[in-house]
């Protein structure tokens, strides 16, 4: 076990799967680019070569359609977008084909495929540069979709999305890239489709997803103190979704907050409640609260960030207003 | 309504260029096995016993059937909504895309992909896309991965003449060139991209010119001559399996019924009867079974009974489809992933 940050974690993940499995290459626009997308192919293309560590031209399209074509023929390739908001240019590959692929053929051919996307938000970089939306894609038959929120889980996380027979979407998150904790240093994989729970507590669940996980746990450590004991669930796969530690945790408390960062509408959030309601309608204490982006583009200005990116404070807020 | 352009010039001149008679005999076979594969199709289309949109290849035959006589059968293979001959050509099992055709459970996906979807990855079929342009840079990753493996594997994509106007053929195209892959993008140019001809949408009528732009070997072959195509084909095959990058071949042809279903869109006013009837005058098949008659590589008789053999194939074929069961409704949810809970 050694520490490292969460960038290292992701960085580590991808030297051990390409020493270990000469099926797993990795594509994408950056690798050889000085940042080397946030230090998490640092070093990759001087260890592997270009053959397996593949810089492209800006063609999301094409880069990600070509990575989905290659897993069908057995290669395990990971494609990644430096920022989620271009792979909206990748749509048509991972919705109509590689979502679809297995089912629409009768599962001949299957596509083993990692898409790496990553949310690179703050710094006033507006509507087009800061986009999470994993919501859409858990919304699509086929996908299995995975937001680490911990290096430990950043690092088995994506080699469980790699190893998998599926198209995994794997969602990185450049406001966690620094934090840091111990994670092993050989290979090993975090399951997919469960999640973990983070903090036990009795009077009210807290399923929190990507960076508000974080935010959870000091909202957790807040609330402690005034006497409010919170369960934090991060359920570190979106889809399929682990819902029975949702559900039994939430029938322990009777309360629950969804922290999602997401825009609301028909998004995970909505879905979860739906499933709560649903299961424990008549278990609960109170209604749901939601702690979620707003139903608005993405501002710059540092002022407007503030107001609309959730954080410790606005689930304390919703935790409190159950009591 | 059509313009000049789409007039045909002369009928396919044909050049016997020393293939074996056997070779000559499959090239005129897989031509009839698609010809009458669809035309009954068709008619079952019009008897409302088929449902699925059925695209119908019927014209084009000598496209699919030249390209994929320069392949090797572990050669992938990638389509369109257009794709029967394409299946068929490759050597998919023609029951099996009968039996999809038809909705069946021994489709070759289980009747959960229909005409459009089909299927042989024993052949190199890794299925067909019904999104237009689609498999441009699907096909360019099989490449991708086979350059990596180091492996003789090449790809062929065909495509209509209405992907060139799809970014995704562009940024397809572009990628493919520049990392030198193994793949050949088969243009079959049959005029019209649904219902719209091509002087209604392109300014020039160059897609060739647009792929040596990005880097791409061009080559045209008359899409009504199998010889042609063929030539074509293994000069372009030649180039990719020693790592010389990607070629587009551009076939000119037409098809002869409509974009989707078995009529001829005359009715809808968007082709005459008279372009129809002078492309029909061109059918790549007659054409070359008068030249393997004249040249006396075959008689006659021996053409009629190549289709003969044809029609006896197609019809056990849909007998079979007819006697296979709907797919379980239990299913309907299998298969969305692969491995667990399925």
């Amino acid at each position: 076990m050694t520490v490292i940050s969460y960038a290292k974690a992701i960085n580590e993940a991808h030297r051990q799967l390409l020493a270990t499995d000469e099926r797993v290459f990795l594509i994408g626009q950056g690798v050889e680019s000085p940042w080397c997308v946030g230090t998490t192919t640092l070093g990759l293309v001087e260890q592997f070569g270009t053959t397996r560590v593949i810089d492209t031209p800006i063609s999301e399209l094409a880069v990600t359609g070509s990575a989905i074509g290659a897993a069908m023929t057995g290669m395990r390739p990971i494609v990644f977008h430096p920022r989620m908001d271009f792979m909206y240019l990748a749509l048509d590959p991972i919705i109509n084909h590689c979502a679809s692929w297995h089912y629409m053929f009768g599962g001949a051919v299957n596509v083993p495929v990692t898409i790496r996307g990553i949310v690179n938000r703050g710094n006033e970089q507006a509507a087009q540069h800061s986009q999470s939306p994993y919501s859409l894609y858990c919304h699509v038959p086929g996908l299995k979709v995975v937001a680490p929120a911990s290096p430990y889980d950043a690092k088995g996380l994506l080699v469980a999305a790699v190893r998998d027979d599926n198209p995994v979407l794997y969602i990185d998150d450049r406001w966690l890239y620094q934090t840091e904790e111990e994670v092993p240093d050989e290979i090993y994989e975090v399951p997919l489709g469960k999640g973990k729970i983070c903090r036990e507590g009795a009077d009210v669940t807290v399923v929190a997803v990507s960076y508000l996980v974080k935010e959870a746990m000091t909202a957790a450590a807040e609330l402690a103190k005034q006497g409010i004991s919170v369960e934090v669930i991060d359920p570190r796969t979106l889809k399929p979704l682990d819902t029975d530690l949702i559900l039994s945790s939430v029938k322990k408390t009777g309360r629950l907050v969804i922290a999602d960062p997401d825009n609301p509408i028909c998004s995970l959030g909505d879905h979860i409640s739906s499933l709560v309601y649903g299961s424990l309608f008549g278990s609960l204490k109170t209604s749901i609260q939601r702690v979620n982006l707003p139903d608005c583009p993405v501002p710059a200005s540092t002022s407007l960030e503030k107001a609309y990116f959730p954080n410790y404070q606005s689930i304390i807020a919703a935790v409190k207003r159950m009591f | 309504m059509s313009g000049s352009i789409n007039c045909p010039p002369q009928p396919p001149q044909f050049r016997n260029d020393g293939l074996r008679p056997d070779e000559h005999r499959k090239l005129l076979a897989t031509m009839m096995r698609i010809r009458v594969f669809e035309e009954r199709i068709a008619d079952l289309v019009l008897e409302k016993k088929i449902i699925t949109p059925c695209h119908l290849y019927t014209g084009q035959e000598a496209v699919a059937t030249g390209v994929c006589h320069a392949l090797n059968s572990d050669d992938y293979l990638f389509g369109t909504h257009r794709s029967h001959g394409h299946y068929l050509a490759k050597g998919g099992n023609l029951k099996a895309a009968m039996a999809e055709i038809f909705g069946r459970a021994t489709g070759c996906s289980k009747g959960r992909g229909g005409s459009m979807h089909l299927v042989a990855p024993e052949v190199g079929i890794l299925g067909t896309s019904s999104i237009v342009s689609g498999s441009m840079s699907i096909s360019v990753g099989t490449a991708l991965a086979e350059s990596i493996r180091g492996s003789q594997r090449i790809t062929v994509v065909f495509h209509g003449d209405g992907v060139p106007e799809e970014g995704s053929w562009h940024e397809s195209a572009n990628l493919a060139a520049v990392k030198r892959l193994p793949i050949i993008f088969v243009c079959e140019n049959n005029l019209y991209c649904t219902h719209l001809a091509l002087d209604k949408r392109r300014v020039h009528d160059n897609i060739p010119e647009m792929a040596k732009a990005h880097g791409f070997k061009t080559l045209a072959a008359d899409g009504n001559n199998v010889l042609e195509v063929l030539a074509a084909a293994r000069q372009a095959v030649k180039t990719a399996r020693a790592g010389e990058g990607p070629t587009l071949i551009e076939c000119r042809t037409y098809r002869w019924r409509g974009h989707v279903g078995p009529n001829y869109d005359v009715d809808l006013g968007l082709r005459d009867q008279q372009e129809i009837d002078a492309w029909k005058d061109r059918c790549p098949i007659k054409h070359f079974g008068n030249f393997l008659v004249d040249e006396k590589i075959m008689t006659r008789a021996e053409v009629d009974k190549v289709w003969q053999e044809a029609c006896a194939e197609v019809e056990q074929a849909i007998s079979y489809s007819l006697a296979s069961p709907y797919p379980d409704a239990a299913d309907v949810t299998k298969n969305v992933y692969r491995g667990a809970g399925q």
